[in-house]
């Protein structure tokens, strides 16, 4: 009891001492302070205003940081950078040269099948993805740039988001070091990390997809980390009481069961992919995004709308995929309800 | 020895359970340690044998610990001071390993809330604890396809839990509980979540069932009829503590306490009592009225020839299944026994 006390405290002075180191070197590094410590205890000015001494040199270290990271790591953004490349030319060049009636049927068939095989979804989704290029023969491979970028960051978020939100939920203490950090990722202005990765990783989609990985991957860990706690006492309870191992436990019955939670993770992954598809076309992104921007600076209203309509389509087309693919599992792990005829 | 045996088991819920323990010992009350420490007893001081092949009821009312008592034994929960022996094994020294085998092999659980899982079939369900003791699929089939043919479940094997009532999943839970062949079940409220006549009709089922297969069943109810009627010893607890522990009749007929007094003073105890108990032995009996008097077996229970006598205003002779004259009962004895206390 008394070793956990004294730990608090010792880590309650080890915070108090870095803040006052903190101060020390924004004071002694600063250009702007007095010349003698002793004229703060003679000339109370600065408790008004605040001083220009008193500024912790972030800036300065990340500047720092930052370049060293490049200079000296430079090779694995690198490899990074050509390996999500090479599977975004391959998805996007397999999308674009196939014809396009076989590509609004490809996605019919997948429509059909996530969403249980319901002919409503099916229809529609099938013909939001025949005006998409309808709208402007154009749009047809932008919409399919946009789209392999985004197919690569949600692969990426699912990679990533799912161990990390499986993990939280088995571990209080690995979630409450990861929730600050999802916090952050989903408040930080987006320009805060598209241009330092254009400087990483050179303009174009590269930057795009880790800009939409980090903006669009928050809302899936949270939910899968949810899923799974939401999971009902009893059942888990019951899992236990037969023996199953951790293991067990984790594929046969909470994963099974937090499926629909995770879908809607997905779902949302995707949506918050699509609204950065917009902001990533700034740093030189091609995709429909691109089209707005065009008609933005044209002042062409026509266009920018048009483009965005096309959004909008694909948008829909993802969602109700996701979605369906959700609800059809849903509806067995829900309490009965009555047939509808 | 004792099939179970439970050794001054402590359960205390909240931050350091440890804290709290010398206070508890000293026989501080559950309502003076949440006020004064912000710690929950729920287990306080609890010693129990239980028998082979015997059902024992473990009642009492809502928060008195009966759930918590139930999970100690599969070691759901993990009690804050003393001991668990099943067959003779200590419980609390398994460790992981031995206690995910312990589980599959000499312990079954059923659930209030039936605890099963959504997204397998009642087949898949009931093969669960199978499954785990790592039986292939057509074994696994094979046994589950008995045990649902036991509950009377035919013909609904390859349904979701969710399109059966609440009565059949039930069933489910217990023919879940059946398949692992383990010597002990635990029924947490097994039936609570019933309605009256399923909840009879299940009682039938399990009196049935145990008379077949002879299993330690550690029943938990708030239900006096009930485990006055599925229970070869009832304990019963309150506030944490064991108040009394006995058969039906000592539990009837010399409550331990008021609270257990309070208990059962709405039983119907014609419906509890049998003749041999109330009756006087032959020997003892002196100047009974022996010109009108009626037959009556020892085992029947008073019930059954209670309106016989009401219209005859007879005597009661007690006889065993061979004839042999065992005791008498007067009309004035009966009308005491049957009086509430």
């Amino acid at each position: 009891m008394n070793i956990k006390k004294d730990k608090k405290l010792f880590f309650n002075i080890g915070l108090l001492i870095t803040f006052i180191w903190l101060l020390i070197i924004s004071y002694s590094s600063s250009k702007r302070k007095p010349d003698n410590v002793g004229e703060l205890l003679n000339d109370f000015s600065w408790l008004q205003k605040w001083p220009k001494w008193l500024d912790l040199p972030l800036m300065k270290w990340i500047n720092i940081g930052f370049k060293n990271l490049n200079e000296n790591y430079g090779y694995i953004f690198e490899a990074i950078n050509n390996f999500l490349l090479f599977l975004l030319i391959s998805l996007k060049n397999f999308l674009i040269q196939a014809p396009w009636p076989a590509v609004v049927l490809g996605v019919v068939v997948i429509a059909y099948f996530a969403s249980g095989r319901k002919i409503g979804t099916t229809v529609f989704v099938g013909v939001c993805t025949f005006f998409i290029g309808f709208l402007h023969p154009i749009f047809w491979q932008k919409a399919i740039e946009t789209t392999a970028i985004m197919v690569i960051s949600i692969f990426l978020c699912l990679i990533f988001g799912l161990p990390i939100g499986i993990l939280m939920s088995r571990a209080e203490r690995i979630r409450n070091k990861i929730l600050p950090i999802l916090d952050l990722m989903q408040t930080i202005p987006a320009f805060v990390y598209l241009i330092p990765g254009i400087m990483l990783f050179g303009l174009g989609a590269v930057p795009a997809i880790i800009a939409t990985f980090i903006y669009a991957v928050p809302p899936l860990v949270r939910l899968t980390d949810l899923g799974i706690r939401l999971v009902d006492t009893e059942v888990i309870e019951a899992a236990d009481a037969f023996g199953a191992s951790k293991k067990q436990k984790l594929w046969g019955v909470q994963i099974p069961l937090a499926l629909p939670n995770i879908m809607q993770g997905i779902n949302q992954c995707t949506m918050m992919a699509l609204s950065m598809v917009v902001i990533a076309s700034m740093i030189g992104t091609r995709g429909l995004g691109d089209e707005v921007l065009l008609g933005l600076q044209q002042l062409n209203v026509g266009r920018a709308a048009e483009a965005g309509i096309a959004i909008v389509l694909l948008a829909i087309v993802l969602d109700r995929i996701t979605q369906s693919y959700g609800e059809t599992l849903q509806e067995r792990s829900a309490p009965a309800k009555k047939e509808k005829k | 020895m004792s099939k179970i045996e439970i050794n001054n088991i402590y359960k205390i819920f909240g931050n350091k359970p440890g804290s709290v323990m010398q206070m508890v010992r000293d026989g501080a009350t559950k309502d003076e340690v949440l006020e004064q420490t912000g710690h929950t007893v729920g287990l306080d001081n609890v010693s129990l044998k239980i028998e082979e092949g015997e059902t024992f009821v473990c009642m009492g009312l809502s928060g008195s610990g009966k759930s918590t008592l139930i999970r100690h034994l599969n070691r759901l929960i993990d009690p804050t001071e003393g001991d668990i022996l099943i067959d003779g094994d200590n419980v609390m020294s398994f460790n992981p390993e031995q206690l995910i085998n312990f589980r599959r092999h000499k312990m079954s659980m059923v659930f209030q809330r039936f605890g099963l899982f959504p997204h397998k079939t009642v087949m898949q369900n009931v093969g669960y604890g199978l499954e785990m003791q790592g039986k292939s699929e057509s074994e696994r089939d094979k046994i589950a396809m008995e045990k649902i043919e036991a509950v009377g479940l035919n013909g609904f094997e390859n349904q979701f839990p969710n399109q059966l009532s609440g009565g059949m999943q039930q069933r489910v839970g217990l023919a879940r509980a059946l398949a692992t062949n383990s010597d002990i079940m635990l029924m947490d409220e097994a039936f609570s979540a019933l309605d009256p006549l399923i909840r009879s009709d299940m009682q039938k089922q399990l009196i049935d069932l145990q008379s077949e297969l002879k299993k330690t069943i550690v029943f938990i109810t708030h239900d006096l009829d009930e485990s006055l009627r599925l229970g070869d010893h009832i304990g019963i607890l309150n506030a944490g503590k064991l108040v009394q522990v006995g058969t039906p009749v000592d539990i009837i007929m010399k409550p331990a306490d008021d609270y257990v007094k309070a208990f059962v003073k709405d039983v119907n105890r014609a419906k509890v009592i049998k003749a041999k108990i109330i009756m006087k032995k032959a020997n003892e009996v002196n100047g009974i009225d022996k010109s009108n008097l009626i037959k009556v077996y020892e085992d029947q229970f008073i019930e059954e020839f209670l309106p016989q006598i009401v219209c005859t205003n007879a005597n009661c002779e007690v006889v065993d299944k061979s004839g042999n004259i065992k005791g008498y009962i007067t009309n004035k004895e009966l009308q005491s026994s049957l009086t509430k206390s």
